[in-house]
Protein backbone atom coordinates (compact mmCIF):
# COMPACT_ATOMS: atom_id res chain seq x y z
CA UNK A 1 0.00 0.00 0.00
CA UNK A 2 1.48 3.17 -1.06
CA UNK A 3 1.31 6.15 1.31
CA UNK A 4 1.12 9.66 0.53
CA UNK A 5 4.68 11.51 1.27
CA UNK A 6 2.12 14.33 3.31
CA UNK A 7 2.22 11.53 6.20
CA UNK A 8 6.03 11.09 5.96
CA UNK A 9 6.41 14.77 5.96
CA UNK A 10 4.35 15.51 9.16
CA UNK A 11 6.54 13.42 10.99
CA UNK A 12 9.64 15.21 9.83
CA UNK A 13 9.75 17.22 13.08
CA UNK A 14 9.99 13.85 15.27
CA UNK A 15 12.43 11.91 13.30
CA UNK A 16 14.69 14.87 12.27
CA UNK A 17 14.89 16.73 15.01
CA UNK A 18 13.70 14.51 17.99
CA UNK A 19 11.28 17.26 19.06
CA UNK A 20 8.85 16.15 22.30
CA UNK A 21 6.54 17.44 24.49
CA UNK A 22 7.78 19.10 27.77
CA UNK A 23 4.42 19.76 29.86
CA UNK A 24 4.61 22.78 32.13
CA UNK A 25 2.94 20.72 35.70
CA UNK A 26 4.52 17.35 35.53
CA UNK A 27 7.48 18.57 33.90
CA UNK A 28 7.81 14.99 31.91
CA UNK A 29 8.72 14.57 28.68
CA UNK A 30 7.02 12.97 25.77
CA UNK A 31 8.55 11.17 22.47
CA UNK A 32 6.58 11.85 20.16
CA UNK A 33 4.66 14.84 20.98
CA UNK A 34 1.57 14.60 22.05
CA UNK A 35 -1.19 17.44 23.26
CA UNK A 36 -2.45 16.10 26.48
CA UNK A 37 -0.20 15.08 29.48
CA UNK A 38 -1.19 11.76 30.19
CA UNK A 39 -0.43 11.77 33.36
CA UNK A 40 -1.72 15.05 34.80
CA UNK A 41 -3.88 15.76 31.75
CA UNK A 42 -2.33 19.31 31.30
CA UNK A 43 -2.16 20.50 27.62
CA UNK A 44 0.18 23.55 28.53
CA UNK A 45 3.61 22.37 27.06
CA UNK A 46 7.03 23.48 25.57
CA UNK A 47 8.86 21.57 22.38
CA UNK A 48 12.09 20.14 23.25
CA UNK A 49 14.64 18.38 21.57
CA UNK A 50 15.49 15.35 23.03
CA UNK A 51 19.09 14.38 23.82
CA UNK A 52 21.30 12.12 21.33
CA UNK A 53 22.48 9.56 23.50
CA UNK A 54 21.58 6.62 26.14
CA UNK A 55 21.53 3.12 27.09
CA UNK A 56 19.96 -0.14 26.04
CA UNK A 57 16.60 -1.24 28.01
CA UNK A 58 15.93 -4.44 25.86
CA UNK A 59 16.43 -5.58 22.30
CA UNK A 60 16.09 -8.59 19.92
CA UNK A 61 17.88 -9.27 16.46
CA UNK A 62 15.10 -9.93 13.89
CA UNK A 63 16.28 -12.29 11.40
CA UNK A 64 13.02 -13.12 9.80
CA UNK A 65 11.46 -9.70 8.28
CA UNK A 66 8.87 -9.01 5.69
CA UNK A 67 9.52 -7.04 2.65
CA UNK A 68 11.96 -4.58 1.76
CA UNK A 69 13.01 -5.19 6.08
CA UNK A 70 13.91 -8.85 4.41
CA UNK A 71 17.09 -6.96 2.83
CA UNK A 72 18.66 -6.13 5.94
CA UNK A 73 18.06 -8.79 8.18
CA UNK A 74 19.39 -9.41 10.73
CA UNK A 75 19.22 -6.52 12.43
CA UNK A 76 18.83 -4.61 15.90
CA UNK A 77 15.11 -3.30 17.29
CA UNK A 78 16.29 -1.94 20.55
CA UNK A 79 14.27 0.09 23.07
CA UNK A 80 16.45 3.00 24.69
CA UNK A 81 16.53 5.15 27.55
CA UNK A 82 18.01 8.57 26.83
CA UNK A 83 20.09 10.32 29.17
CA UNK A 84 16.74 12.45 30.16
CA UNK A 85 14.29 9.27 30.55
CA UNK A 86 12.66 9.50 27.27
CA UNK A 87 12.46 5.97 25.70
CA UNK A 88 12.07 5.01 22.38
CA UNK A 89 12.37 2.63 19.26
CA UNK A 90 14.91 2.12 16.75
CA UNK A 91 17.24 -0.34 14.89
CA UNK A 92 20.55 -0.55 16.46
CA UNK A 93 23.34 -0.31 13.07
CA UNK A 94 26.96 -0.32 12.45
CA UNK A 95 27.90 -3.41 14.45
CA UNK A 96 27.79 -6.80 14.71
CA UNK A 97 24.05 -8.07 15.70
CA UNK A 98 25.61 -11.16 18.33
CA UNK A 99 26.82 -7.84 20.26
CA UNK A 100 24.45 -6.05 21.03
CA UNK A 101 23.73 -6.42 24.52
CA UNK A 102 21.38 -4.42 27.59
CA UNK A 103 23.28 -2.07 28.97
CA UNK A 104 25.07 -0.71 25.91
CA UNK A 105 25.79 3.03 25.48
CA UNK A 106 24.12 4.22 22.12
CA UNK A 107 24.00 7.54 19.89
CA UNK A 108 21.17 8.25 18.01
CA UNK A 109 22.29 8.99 14.26
CA UNK A 110 20.43 10.33 11.78
CA UNK A 111 20.01 7.54 8.66
CA UNK A 112 17.59 6.43 5.98
CA UNK A 113 14.96 4.16 7.50
CA UNK A 114 12.76 3.15 4.65
CA UNK A 115 13.54 3.39 1.08
CA UNK A 116 10.26 3.58 -1.40
CA UNK A 117 8.15 0.45 1.04
CA UNK A 118 4.57 1.56 1.89
CA UNK A 119 5.20 5.01 2.54
CA UNK A 120 6.50 5.40 -1.30
CA UNK A 121 9.36 7.87 -0.68
CA UNK A 122 12.68 7.58 1.35
CA UNK A 123 11.71 7.93 4.69
CA UNK A 124 14.66 8.99 6.57
CA UNK A 125 15.12 8.82 10.63
CA UNK A 126 16.51 8.37 13.71
CA UNK A 127 18.57 4.93 14.39
CA UNK A 128 20.59 3.68 17.38
CA UNK A 129 24.50 3.50 16.95
CA UNK A 130 26.41 1.76 19.82
CA UNK A 131 28.37 4.51 21.10
CA UNK A 132 32.30 3.35 21.43
CA UNK A 133 31.77 0.76 18.67
CA UNK B 1 -28.01 -6.57 35.74
CA UNK B 2 -29.44 -9.55 34.81
CA UNK B 3 -28.15 -13.13 34.21
CA UNK B 4 -26.16 -13.87 31.25
CA UNK B 5 -25.23 -17.39 29.91
CA UNK B 6 -23.32 -18.90 26.31
CA UNK B 7 -25.72 -21.60 25.17
CA UNK B 8 -24.67 -22.92 22.05
CA UNK B 9 -21.39 -22.55 20.64
CA UNK B 10 -19.92 -23.49 17.56
CA UNK B 11 -16.40 -23.44 15.57
CA UNK B 12 -15.53 -24.00 11.61
CA UNK B 13 -12.31 -26.23 10.92
CA UNK B 14 -9.07 -24.10 11.67
CA UNK B 15 -5.97 -23.76 9.71
CA UNK B 16 -4.82 -23.15 5.88
CA UNK B 17 -8.53 -23.39 4.21
CA UNK B 18 -8.56 -23.23 0.54
CA UNK B 19 -11.99 -24.54 0.17
CA UNK B 20 -13.68 -21.46 2.33
CA UNK B 21 -14.27 -18.41 2.00
CA UNK B 22 -14.36 -15.97 5.05
CA UNK B 23 -18.13 -15.75 4.35
CA UNK B 24 -18.12 -19.39 4.22
CA UNK B 25 -16.00 -20.45 7.51
CA UNK B 26 -18.10 -17.61 9.14
CA UNK B 27 -21.49 -19.35 7.91
CA UNK B 28 -20.33 -22.55 9.27
CA UNK B 29 -19.18 -21.64 12.45
CA UNK B 30 -22.54 -20.04 13.24
CA UNK B 31 -25.32 -22.41 12.10
CA UNK B 32 -23.33 -25.50 14.31
CA UNK B 33 -24.00 -22.37 17.37
CA UNK B 34 -27.21 -21.89 16.58
CA UNK B 35 -28.49 -25.34 16.15
CA UNK B 36 -26.70 -26.43 19.21
CA UNK B 37 -27.91 -23.26 21.13
CA UNK B 38 -32.28 -24.38 19.96
CA UNK B 39 -32.84 -20.83 19.55
CA UNK B 40 -34.95 -19.93 16.56
CA UNK B 41 -33.83 -16.55 16.44
CA UNK B 42 -31.71 -13.96 16.63
CA UNK B 43 -31.98 -10.26 18.22
CA UNK B 44 -28.53 -9.00 16.76
CA UNK B 45 -24.78 -10.20 16.12
CA UNK B 46 -21.51 -8.61 17.18
CA UNK B 47 -18.63 -10.04 14.81
CA UNK B 48 -15.29 -9.78 16.07
CA UNK B 49 -12.70 -9.36 12.90
CA UNK B 50 -9.21 -7.48 13.17
CA UNK B 51 -8.93 -6.45 9.52
CA UNK B 52 -10.75 -8.04 6.80
CA UNK B 53 -9.90 -5.19 5.01
CA UNK B 54 -6.03 -5.80 4.68
CA UNK B 55 -6.40 -9.60 4.53
CA UNK B 56 -8.87 -9.98 2.17
CA UNK B 57 -9.96 -6.63 0.70
CA UNK B 58 -13.58 -6.74 2.31
CA UNK B 59 -14.98 -4.30 5.08
CA UNK B 60 -18.37 -3.79 5.87
CA UNK B 61 -18.59 -7.11 7.04
CA UNK B 62 -21.36 -8.01 9.64
CA UNK B 63 -24.11 -7.13 6.76
CA UNK B 64 -22.30 -9.27 4.64
CA UNK B 65 -21.80 -12.16 6.94
CA UNK B 66 -26.14 -11.88 8.76
CA UNK B 67 -26.83 -12.01 4.63
CA UNK B 68 -25.17 -15.04 4.03
CA UNK B 69 -26.48 -16.81 7.67
CA UNK B 70 -29.91 -16.20 5.95
CA UNK B 71 -30.48 -13.28 8.27
CA UNK B 72 -30.67 -10.29 6.16
CA UNK B 73 -32.10 -7.60 8.12
CA UNK B 74 -30.49 -8.35 11.81
CA UNK B 75 -28.87 -5.75 13.64
CA UNK B 76 -25.37 -6.68 13.57
CA UNK B 77 -22.10 -4.89 13.37
CA UNK B 78 -18.64 -5.25 13.46
CA UNK B 79 -15.87 -5.09 16.81
CA UNK B 80 -12.20 -4.68 16.37
CA UNK B 81 -9.52 -4.19 18.86
CA UNK B 82 -6.70 -6.43 17.03
CA UNK B 83 -6.03 -9.71 18.26
CA UNK B 84 -8.94 -9.06 21.03
CA UNK B 85 -11.27 -8.51 18.66
CA UNK B 86 -12.94 -11.69 18.97
CA UNK B 87 -13.45 -11.52 23.22
CA UNK B 88 -14.60 -7.71 22.82
CA UNK B 89 -17.52 -9.06 20.70
CA UNK B 90 -18.15 -11.30 23.54
CA UNK B 91 -18.22 -8.17 26.30
CA UNK B 92 -20.71 -6.31 23.49
CA UNK B 93 -23.53 -9.20 23.12
CA UNK B 94 -23.06 -10.08 26.84
CA UNK B 95 -23.59 -6.21 27.58
CA UNK B 96 -26.62 -6.16 25.43
CA UNK B 97 -28.31 -9.22 26.72
CA UNK B 98 -27.02 -8.03 30.50
CA UNK B 99 -29.04 -4.56 30.03
CA UNK B 100 -32.03 -5.81 28.77
CA UNK B 101 -31.54 -4.58 25.38
CA UNK B 102 -32.15 -7.85 23.80
CA UNK B 103 -32.38 -11.63 24.47
CA UNK B 104 -30.18 -12.98 22.03
CA UNK B 105 -26.97 -12.27 20.96
CA UNK B 106 -24.73 -13.91 18.61
CA UNK B 107 -21.13 -13.04 19.27
CA UNK B 108 -18.64 -14.70 16.99
CA UNK B 109 -15.27 -14.01 15.20
CA UNK B 110 -13.65 -14.45 11.64
CA UNK B 111 -10.65 -13.71 10.25
CA UNK B 112 -9.44 -15.18 6.60
CA UNK B 113 -5.34 -14.77 6.69
CA UNK B 114 -4.49 -16.67 4.14
CA UNK B 115 -5.77 -15.06 1.27
CA UNK B 116 -2.80 -13.08 0.57
CA UNK B 117 1.20 -13.46 0.77
CA UNK B 118 2.87 -14.02 4.06
CA UNK B 119 4.28 -10.04 3.54
CA UNK B 120 1.01 -9.20 3.45
CA UNK B 121 -0.54 -11.10 6.60
CA UNK B 122 2.71 -9.38 8.31
CA UNK B 123 1.82 -6.32 7.47
CA UNK B 124 -1.94 -6.23 8.34
CA UNK B 125 -0.83 -8.48 11.86
CA UNK B 126 1.75 -4.69 12.26
CA UNK B 127 -1.10 -2.32 11.79
CA UNK B 128 -1.81 -3.42 15.59
CA UNK B 129 1.76 -1.89 16.19
CA UNK B 130 2.20 1.87 16.04
CA UNK B 131 2.60 2.37 12.52
CA UNK B 132 4.96 5.76 13.51
CA UNK B 133 7.15 4.56 15.70
CA UNK B 134 7.76 0.60 15.77
CA UNK B 135 6.69 -0.57 12.38
CA UNK B 136 8.41 2.32 10.82
CA UNK B 137 11.67 1.56 12.33
CA UNK B 138 10.95 -2.32 11.25
CA UNK B 139 9.44 -3.76 14.41
CA UNK B 140 7.42 -7.14 13.40
CA UNK B 141 5.12 -8.74 16.18
CA UNK B 142 7.48 -11.49 16.73
CA UNK B 143 9.95 -8.85 17.62
CA UNK B 144 7.78 -7.27 19.79
CA UNK B 145 7.03 -9.91 22.08
CA UNK B 146 10.68 -10.96 21.51
CA UNK B 147 11.57 -7.38 23.22
CA UNK B 148 9.14 -8.49 25.95
CA UNK B 149 10.90 -11.81 26.73
CA UNK B 150 14.22 -10.26 26.17
CA UNK B 151 13.49 -7.77 29.30
CA UNK B 152 11.79 -10.70 31.27
CA UNK B 153 14.79 -12.68 30.98
CA UNK B 154 16.89 -9.99 32.16
CA UNK B 155 14.49 -9.26 34.87
CA UNK B 156 13.40 -12.10 36.47
CA UNK B 157 15.94 -15.14 35.24
CA UNK B 158 13.38 -16.72 32.42
CA UNK B 159 14.60 -19.36 30.60
CA UNK B 160 14.65 -20.80 27.31
CA UNK B 161 13.38 -24.48 29.17
CA UNK B 162 10.54 -22.41 30.51
CA UNK B 163 9.71 -20.98 26.85
CA UNK B 164 9.73 -24.28 25.68
CA UNK B 165 7.72 -25.81 27.97
CA UNK B 166 5.17 -23.53 26.69
CA UNK B 167 5.19 -24.51 23.36
CA UNK B 168 5.20 -28.17 24.40
CA UNK B 169 2.26 -28.43 26.68
CA UNK B 170 -0.06 -26.49 24.13
CA UNK B 171 0.52 -28.99 21.38
CA UNK B 172 0.27 -31.54 23.32
CA UNK B 173 -3.39 -30.71 24.64
CA UNK B 174 -4.12 -29.03 21.09
CA UNK B 175 -3.12 -32.60 19.76
CA UNK B 176 -6.53 -33.37 21.62
CA UNK B 177 -8.59 -30.72 19.95
CA UNK B 178 -10.46 -31.84 16.33
CA UNK B 179 -10.52 -28.37 15.10
CA UNK B 180 -6.63 -27.45 15.83
CA UNK B 181 -4.55 -26.02 13.13
CA UNK B 182 -1.03 -28.13 14.22
CA UNK B 183 -3.09 -31.14 16.22
CA UNK B 184 0.59 -32.66 17.37
CA UNK B 185 2.91 -32.63 20.15
CA UNK B 186 6.13 -30.92 19.36
CA UNK B 187 9.05 -31.37 22.13
CA UNK B 188 11.33 -29.15 23.79
CA UNK B 189 13.91 -30.07 21.98
CA UNK B 190 11.98 -29.24 18.50
CA UNK B 191 11.37 -26.21 19.69
CA UNK B 192 14.80 -25.12 20.65
CA UNK B 193 15.94 -26.52 17.09
CA UNK B 194 13.31 -24.43 14.85
CA UNK B 195 14.45 -21.49 13.34
CA UNK B 196 15.50 -18.25 14.53
CA UNK B 197 12.91 -15.74 14.25
CA UNK B 198 13.69 -12.46 16.64
CA UNK B 199 16.17 -13.70 19.41
CA UNK B 200 14.73 -15.14 21.76
CA UNK B 201 11.66 -16.77 19.87
CA UNK B 202 11.73 -19.41 17.39
CA UNK B 203 9.28 -20.31 14.73
CA UNK B 204 7.95 -22.75 17.72
CA UNK B 205 7.53 -20.17 19.68
CA UNK B 206 4.91 -17.87 17.59
CA UNK B 207 1.30 -19.30 16.35
CA UNK B 208 0.64 -19.30 13.08
CA UNK B 209 -1.50 -17.61 10.57
CA UNK B 210 -5.23 -18.90 10.34
CA UNK B 211 -8.08 -19.25 8.70
CA UNK B 212 -10.85 -19.88 10.84
CA UNK B 213 -14.37 -18.74 12.59
CA UNK B 214 -16.09 -19.18 15.92
CA UNK B 215 -19.42 -18.23 16.97
CA UNK B 216 -21.43 -17.81 20.51
CA UNK B 217 -25.07 -17.39 21.46
CA UNK B 218 -25.30 -15.53 24.23
CA UNK B 219 -28.83 -15.01 26.43
CA UNK B 220 -30.49 -14.85 29.61
CA UNK B 221 -30.28 -18.02 32.23
CA UNK B 222 -34.03 -17.72 32.19
CA UNK B 223 -34.02 -18.60 28.49
CA UNK B 224 -31.67 -20.85 28.43
CA UNK B 225 -33.75 -22.87 31.31
CA UNK B 226 -36.51 -23.13 29.20
CA UNK B 227 -33.98 -24.53 25.84
CA UNK B 228 -33.20 -27.04 27.95
CA UNK B 229 -29.51 -27.23 26.44
CA UNK B 230 -26.45 -27.01 28.53
CA UNK B 231 -25.29 -23.42 29.60
CA UNK B 232 -22.56 -22.08 31.38
CA UNK B 233 -23.41 -18.59 33.05
CA UNK B 234 -20.96 -14.79 32.25
CA UNK B 235 -20.51 -14.07 35.79
CA UNK B 236 -17.67 -11.29 35.01
CA UNK B 237 -16.36 -9.53 32.45
CA UNK B 238 -13.60 -6.90 31.86
CA UNK B 239 -11.51 -5.01 29.69
CA UNK B 240 -8.36 -2.67 29.93
CA UNK B 241 -6.38 -0.85 27.35
CA UNK B 242 -2.67 0.29 27.80
CA UNK B 243 -0.12 2.74 25.18
CA UNK B 244 0.15 0.39 22.03
CA UNK B 245 3.94 1.46 21.73
CA UNK B 246 6.22 -0.57 24.36
CA UNK B 247 8.75 2.26 24.61
CA UNK B 248 6.24 4.06 26.06
CA UNK B 249 5.22 1.79 28.82
CA UNK B 250 6.60 2.35 32.59
CA UNK B 251 7.25 -1.46 32.67
CA UNK B 252 7.40 -3.73 29.62
CA UNK B 253 7.50 -7.19 31.87
CA UNK B 254 4.17 -6.80 32.77
CA UNK B 255 0.67 -6.16 30.42
CA UNK B 256 -0.94 -3.46 32.33
CA UNK B 257 -4.34 -3.51 30.17
CA UNK B 258 -4.85 -7.82 31.08
CA UNK B 259 -4.02 -6.71 34.73
CA UNK B 260 -7.12 -4.33 34.48
CA UNK B 261 -9.30 -6.26 32.69
CA UNK B 262 -8.29 -9.69 35.13
CA UNK B 263 -9.16 -6.79 38.05
CA UNK B 264 -12.66 -5.43 36.39
CA UNK B 265 -13.89 -9.24 35.64
CA UNK B 266 -13.01 -10.61 38.98
CA UNK B 267 -15.12 -7.77 40.93
CA UNK B 268 -18.10 -7.93 38.87
CA UNK B 269 -17.82 -12.11 39.61
CA UNK B 270 -17.24 -11.41 43.46
CA UNK B 271 -14.08 -14.33 42.86
CA UNK B 272 -10.51 -14.02 43.94
CA UNK B 273 -8.14 -15.11 41.12
CA UNK B 274 -7.70 -18.19 43.65
CA UNK B 275 -10.96 -19.08 42.81
CA UNK B 276 -10.52 -19.64 39.23
CA UNK B 277 -9.68 -23.24 38.44
CA UNK B 278 -8.60 -23.17 34.50
CA UNK B 279 -7.94 -20.72 31.81
CA UNK B 280 -7.53 -20.10 27.97
CA UNK B 281 -4.68 -17.04 28.00
CA UNK B 282 -3.60 -15.42 25.11
CA UNK B 283 -0.38 -17.05 23.68
CA UNK B 284 0.50 -15.60 20.91
CA UNK B 285 3.88 -15.83 21.58
CA UNK B 286 5.34 -18.77 24.34
CA UNK B 287 6.36 -15.43 26.33
CA UNK B 288 2.84 -13.77 26.42
CA UNK B 289 1.32 -17.16 28.29
CA UNK B 290 4.32 -16.67 31.08
CA UNK B 291 3.73 -12.45 31.23
CA UNK B 292 -0.08 -12.84 31.11
CA UNK B 293 -0.34 -15.13 33.83
CA UNK B 294 1.79 -12.97 36.18
CA UNK B 295 -0.46 -9.75 35.11
CA UNK B 296 -3.69 -11.52 35.74
CA UNK B 297 -2.32 -12.41 39.27
CA UNK B 298 -2.05 -16.28 39.08
CA UNK B 299 1.89 -15.67 39.45
CA UNK B 300 3.76 -13.33 41.32
CA UNK B 301 6.33 -11.79 38.43
CA UNK B 302 8.69 -14.34 37.51
CA UNK B 303 7.41 -17.21 39.17
CA UNK B 304 5.08 -18.15 36.40
CA UNK B 305 8.02 -19.69 34.35
CA UNK B 306 9.38 -21.69 36.67
CA UNK B 307 6.05 -23.40 37.46
CA UNK B 308 5.01 -24.36 34.01
CA UNK B 309 8.36 -25.87 33.71
CA UNK B 310 7.33 -27.82 36.46
CA UNK B 311 4.22 -29.19 34.58
CA UNK B 312 1.83 -26.77 36.75
CA UNK B 313 -0.29 -25.51 33.63
CA UNK B 314 -0.59 -28.70 31.99
CA UNK B 315 -3.91 -30.68 31.87
CA UNK B 316 -3.53 -32.09 35.09
CA UNK B 317 -1.71 -29.95 36.76
CA UNK B 318 -2.72 -27.27 39.28
CA UNK B 319 -3.88 -24.52 37.16
CA UNK B 320 -4.30 -26.00 33.26
CA UNK B 321 -4.01 -23.62 31.07
CA UNK B 322 -5.04 -23.79 27.35
CA UNK B 323 -6.37 -27.09 27.66
CA UNK B 324 -7.16 -25.99 23.76
CA UNK B 325 -3.97 -26.07 22.72
CA UNK B 326 -3.75 -22.07 23.27
CA UNK B 327 -3.16 -20.12 19.83
CA UNK B 328 0.17 -21.84 19.36
CA UNK B 329 -1.07 -25.37 18.38
CA UNK B 330 -4.97 -24.46 17.97
CA UNK B 331 -4.24 -21.75 15.77
CA UNK B 332 -4.59 -17.77 15.74
CA UNK B 333 -7.44 -16.44 13.52
CA UNK B 334 -6.77 -13.31 14.77
CA UNK B 335 -10.35 -12.09 15.10
CA UNK B 336 -12.00 -15.29 15.99
CA UNK B 337 -9.49 -16.25 18.81
CA UNK B 338 -11.47 -14.52 21.63
CA UNK B 339 -14.33 -16.30 20.65
CA UNK B 340 -12.77 -19.74 20.67
CA UNK B 341 -11.51 -19.03 23.76
CA UNK B 342 -14.84 -18.99 25.20
CA UNK B 343 -15.80 -22.27 23.44
CA UNK B 344 -13.07 -24.06 25.18
CA UNK B 345 -14.36 -23.51 28.46
CA UNK B 346 -17.74 -23.66 27.49
CA UNK B 347 -16.53 -27.11 26.32
CA UNK B 348 -14.65 -27.74 29.62
CA UNK B 349 -16.96 -26.35 32.30
CA UNK B 350 -20.03 -28.48 30.49
CA UNK B 351 -17.92 -31.91 30.14
CA UNK B 352 -17.85 -31.51 26.26
CA UNK B 353 -14.21 -31.24 25.69
CA UNK B 354 -13.08 -33.99 23.08
CA UNK B 355 -10.37 -36.39 22.33
CA UNK B 356 -8.95 -37.08 26.23
CA UNK B 357 -8.77 -33.26 26.77
CA UNK B 358 -11.07 -32.91 29.25
CA UNK B 359 -9.71 -31.51 32.49
CA UNK B 360 -9.95 -33.43 35.40
CA UNK B 361 -12.58 -32.99 38.19
CA UNK B 362 -15.17 -31.10 36.85
CA UNK B 363 -14.20 -27.73 37.19
CA UNK B 364 -17.04 -24.82 37.98
CA UNK B 365 -15.29 -21.78 37.61
CA UNK B 366 -12.89 -20.94 34.19
CA UNK B 367 -11.42 -17.71 32.87
CA UNK B 368 -10.66 -16.47 29.14
CA UNK B 369 -7.92 -13.59 28.59
CA UNK B 370 -7.87 -12.19 24.67
CA UNK B 371 -5.68 -9.49 23.85
CA UNK B 372 -5.17 -6.84 21.08
CA UNK B 373 -1.12 -6.30 19.97
CA UNK B 374 1.58 -6.55 22.18
CA UNK B 375 -0.97 -5.50 25.20
CA UNK B 376 -2.73 -2.25 24.12
CA UNK B 377 -5.89 -4.38 24.73
CA UNK B 378 -7.25 -7.01 26.91
CA UNK B 379 -10.52 -8.31 27.57
CA UNK B 380 -11.07 -11.16 30.28
CA UNK B 381 -14.47 -12.95 30.79
CA UNK B 382 -15.36 -15.09 33.69
CA UNK B 383 -17.30 -18.46 33.43
CA UNK B 384 -19.44 -20.65 35.87
CA UNK B 385 -21.38 -23.58 35.46
CA UNK B 386 -25.00 -23.35 35.77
Amino acid sequence: MTMFSSRNWREYPHRYRLEASKFKKSGKTYFPKRMVDPETGDTEQETVNLPDTGKIVTYTVIRIAPGQWGDQSPYGLAIAELTDGTRLMAQVTDCDVEKIKIGMEVRIEFRRVQSEGHHGVLSYGYKFVPKWY
Amino acid sequence: MREVCIIGVGMSKWGEIWKQSLRDMHTDAALKAIKASGVDHLDSMYVGCMSCGLFVGQEHLASLLTDYMGMCGLPATRVESACASGGMAVRQAFIEVASGISDIVMASGVEKMTDCSGDEATYALATAADQEYEVFHGATFPGLYAIMACAHMAKYGTTRAMLSAVSSKNHTNGAMNPVAQYPFKVTPAQVEKSVMIADPLRILDCSPITDGAAAVVVTTVDIAKKLGKPYVKIIGSGIGTDTIALAQRDDITTIKAATIASKMALKMAGKKITDIQFSEVHDCFTIAEIVVAESIGLYEPGKAGPAFLAGESALDGKFPINSSGGLKSKGHPVGATGVAQMVEVYKQLTGQAENGRQIPNSPKIGMAQNMGGSGGSSVVHIMEVA
